[in-house]
């Protein structure tokens, strides 16, 4: 098979996936570059096939050369306000976001928690109140799954009325995946014993903020989880050290950090977040709360800004698709800004409530194209195009700095313009 | 069949079923606490005002409090300053809005569960709870939602009715109770 061979199935070059499985580009394809890369020169051995390397660390450290893949923050002096740091992305691949690249929200900072002084209470509507420590939660039979985290307000920059250039950092920097392992919440509240009358339960953090959300019995019986390690290490600082309330598919700020205390009720708290920030404002002046569930979505990664195309010739288009209410099952992949779509193989395993990287092959003439994903899940639903989302629920009148949060739960669809030199911008299309 | 292998037969089944049974039965491993044990963790505070503790505040008593810990961050007398405004507040249109107490939040309750457990935002847990009502109360007068001389307590601030506690729709209704 030669790349002349290979036919279009939807505009501006779009090839069938199938040509990804069989290896028919693996020789062609064209990477994306940060820089432009050199033309190929004379071979000949570097310094470091000459000499022995360097002490095998303990904890290892990635190689000095990777140093400029780093979250992005918000507030890097722990000024008094809320700490945004955002996963990048455009740099990664897979579907597992490495520990210290997961995305943090902090309100109050990281705690710095003594594992051994660490108690996690449950207590109210239950027969008796109960505490358990972290060596106690350790003996309990664990679970494993992978589960994305998805702030409810990532994404929140696409409410600006122009796009705004930035990367997919800055845009969708806010969700990670990771495997979590921990002890299933409904082991221990069967253990408390639960009253008839509880509807509720309210988790609050041990950090300075004493976060507290209110959640659903109903799925803290379901497939919530007291979280203690992720990605076979115990959890970072920032992401709940020593553990953590994970309710898979569900806004990032109701999977409590640090937990220490769940009470069952029989209403819910009307918390701080969950009453005033948290709740998304619709063009009728009415605002949604209890949003929950972050609702099937799909972004491209690559290329996106800041990752230049180096002349044309055949790319793969990849990116993340994921589903607050299930497993991804299909992504559509467009080149022509929505007029044609072909569909995106899908990165075994596809799990529910997880990252799936989606891939498409697609050659690229030089000439402009406008790149869109949008995708399916198992239960249903579709994620919606621009128009249909701005429909629903509104855009901003103004165009908020790109860090600014003008409303919560976004899921549209994103598209990338390719301009003649290879560039990435963002754009609405 | 001998024996021998009846026995080992017998031993299998024996472990078979209590593996099975051991599998997924929890270690109960949970100490019993009591509720003075607990006290000083129990802080929620919900809309009807279940979780209150006792004691009551003036807005007088509160404008004293907020000069010396609050305006450093909140501006004087709520305006704002380098952290949000609590006072004011055009009624909600649209997400360009501003959420604000008086426009926006559902329950006054809110108010106290917040100070007490995240503000002032350096010393959180530091108030007393005549203080968080007192703090509470200046919060409300100053928004006209209260009296300038109605003192907040456990009775009291459930009663408040904020001007916006119509303004929600809850998203999934068939995920909540």
């Amino acid at each position: 098979m030669t790349i002349k061979d290979l036919q279009p199935v939807a505009g501006n070059g779009l090839l069938h996936r199938r040509t990804l499985l069989r290896g028919a580009l693996a020789g062609a394809m064209t990477g994306y570059t940060l820089v432009r890369t050199a033309s190929a020169q004379k071979l000949a051995d570097d310094p470091w096939s000459l000499q022995p390397g360097a002490a095998v660390p303990d904890y290892g450290v990635r190689s000095r050369f990777e140093k400029n893949v780093v979250r992005t923050l918000s507030n890097p002096n722990a000024e008094a306000r809320t700490q945004h740091a955002r996963t990048p992305h455009h740099l990664l691949n897979g579907t597992f976001t490495p520990n210290p690249l997961h995305f943090v929200i902090s309100h109050s900072g990281d705690p710095d928690i003594d594992p051994d002084k660490h108690r996690l209470v449950i207590h109210g509507l239950v027969k008796q109140p109960l505490v358990f420590t972290l060596d106690a939660l350790s003996r309990y039979p664990m679970v494993s799954r992978m589960s994305f985290i998805e702030c409810g307000g990532n994404g929140a920059p696409l409410f600006s009325k122009e796009p705004i250039q930035a990367t997919v950092q800055a845009l969708h920097g806010l969700v990670s995946c990771s495997e979590w392992t921990g002890v299933s919440l409904s082991t221990l509240l069967d253990e408390a014993g639960i009253d008839p009358k509880a509807k509720w339960i309210i988790a609050e953090g041990a950090d300075a903020t004493h976060l507290s959300r209110s959640v659903p019995l109903t799925k803290a019986m379901d497939d919530a989880m007291i979280a203690l390690y992720q990605n076979g290490e115990r959890l970072m600082p920032g992401n709940g050290y020593p553990m953590r309330l994970l309710l898979p598919g569900w806004e990032g700020n109701m999977n409590i950090k640090w937990v220490r205390r769940i009470q069952l009720t029989e209403l819910p708290a009307m918390s701080f977040y969950e009453a005033r920030t948290y709740t998304s404002i619709l063009p009728t002046g009415k605002a949604y709360q209890f949003y929950f569930i972050q609702e099937v979505k799909s972004f491209i990664t690559h290329p996106s800004p800041g990752l230049a195309l180096n002349g044309p010739g055949l790319y793969e288009i990849s990116g993340l698709a994921y589903s607050g209410n299930g497993r991804i099952s299909k992504v559509m992949v467009s080149a022509d800004g929505g007029k044609s779509w072909a569909q995106a193989a899908l990165q075994a395993p596809i799990l529910s409530k997880a990252f799936t990287r989606f891939r498409m092959p697609w050659r690229w003439d030089g000439g402009p194209a406008v790149l869109q994903s949008r995708a399916w899940d198992e239960a249903g639903y579709v994620q919606p195009t621009r128009a249909e989302f701005v429909a629903a629920r509104g855009e901003s009148s103004r165009v908020p700095a790109v860090t600014a949060f003008p409303n919560e739960h976004f899921n549209a669809i994103t598209s990338w313009a390719i301009q003649p030199g290879g560039e990435v911008r963002h754009v609405y299309a | 069949m001998s024996t021998l292998k009846l026995r080992g037969l017998a031993v299998a089944l024996t472990l078979a079923l209590l593996s099975r049974a051991a599998f997924g039965q929890a270690p109960r491993l949970g100490k019993p606490i009591s509720p003075a044990d607990l006290a000083a963790w129990d802080i929620n505070v919900l809309p009807d005002g279940a979780g209150l503790p006792p004691g009551a505040g003036t807005p007088a008593e509160g404008a004293r409090i907020y000069a010396a810990k609050c305006a450093s961050c909140h501006g004087a007398e709520g305006k704002g300053g380098v952290n949000a405004k609590l006072v004011g507040g055009e009624p909600i249109r649209n997400m360009d809005s501003e959420k604000t107490i008086a426009n926006f939040w559902p329950f006054a309750t809110t108010l106290f569960d917040f100070i007490r457990r995240s503000m002032p935002w350096r010393q959180p847990m530091s108030l007393t709870n005549d203080e968080t009502y007192a703090l509470t109360a200046y919060i409300l007068s100053l928004n006209k939602l209260i009296g300038p001389n109605d003192a907040m307590n456990a009775q009291t601030l459930p009663k408040v009715r904020m001007p916006n506690r119509d303004g929600f729709i809850v998203r999934f209704p068939d995920k909540t109770p």
